[in-house]
């Protein structure tokens, strides 16, 4: 078996440079997303006045839940709340 | 969690059982997973796919948010970082077909971009074998390779002479080495 070298082995730690941490962050933070969306949905199901409110300012109501709106937050909730 | 809670775990759990971990709900094994393969995902798209930023972004979401939503439907655990690169793969060559027609040009080096993948895996089976030293080792060993700081730098971050970051980096990547023989991962015949 031919072995790695030191400098080898530098060199091939450095292909994988770590990825932006906000980028990881978010990444990351899905099921959290994922539970604050899920959240709105079933308010929404049961609560005629807040799905209208819902639906005419997505964004304000992903921020009352805490789920950074961000372009595809806003259209998951859009899909759910169409189905 | 912090960084050394997060390569405790990396050690303690394979892939297979993170995976599982992950669609038993667990939130934190989902917080690992992503440790785990963020670098890996992120250099598909801006290194073998050469995405800008921006671009590299959107596809980095997208694959962890269809990891997320469709893990059930990975048949075996143990094949996650395949399934990634993959799914990274398709999604950058979905940006790509999108895109100008500067990007069209890229799009014919996808067997550039396949070396570039195997060289990945490659350095994504270094990485393992280093989450497997202690912390300081990984983290001095990191933060010159990977990151790319100086020894001042790394020296001020960890309150150490230089000439003593230098005597370390040595130290570990000779551990390293160790490491790697010990998991029977050579180099590859060049």
């Amino acid at each position: 078996m031919a072995a790695y070298n030191e400098e080898k082995l530098g060199e091939i730690l450095g292909a994988l440079p770590p990825a932006p941490e906000a980028w990881v962050r978010a990444a990351q933070d899905l099921p959290l997303k994922r539970q604050g969306l899920d959240e709105i949905v079933e308010r929404a199901d049961a609560d005629e006045e807040y799905r209208r409110r819902v639906i005419e300012n997505p964004v304000a109501a992903l921020e009352e839940a805490e789920v950074v709106a961000h372009a595809d937050a806003v259209e998951i909730l859009r899909r759910r709340l169409d189905k | 969690m912090d960084s050394v809670q997060a390569m405790s775990m990396r050690v303690e759990l394979t892939d297979a059982q993170l995976v599982a971990r992950c669609r038993a709900g667990d939130n934190e094994a989902w917080r690992e997973l992503v440790d785990r393969f963020s670098r890996y995902v992120y250099a598909i798209a801006v290194q073998a796919f050469r995405l800008p930023e921006p671009d590299a972004e959107d596809v980095f979401q997208e694959v962890f948010a269809r990891a997320y939503e469709h893990l059930h439907k990975l048949r075996d655990d143990e094949a996650i970082r395949p399934w990634l690169a993959q799914l990274t793969r398709r999604l950058c060559i979905d940006r790509l077909r999108a895109g100008s027609a500067e990007h069209l040009e890229d799009e014919l080096d996808v067997v550039d971009a396949e070396d570039t993948i195997e060289k990945l895996d490659e350095s994504l089976a270094v990485h393992e074998a280093l989450a497997a030293l202690t912390g300081n080792c990984q983290e001095i060993l990191d933060r010159f390779f990977a990151r790319d700081e100086s020894y001042r730098t790394i020296g001020n971050a960890l309150d150490l002479p230089s000439g003593t970051v230098a005597s370390r980096i040595s130290r570990c990547l000779t551990k390293l080495r160790s490491e790697m023989e010990g998991r029977n991962l050579g180099a590859p015949a060049s």
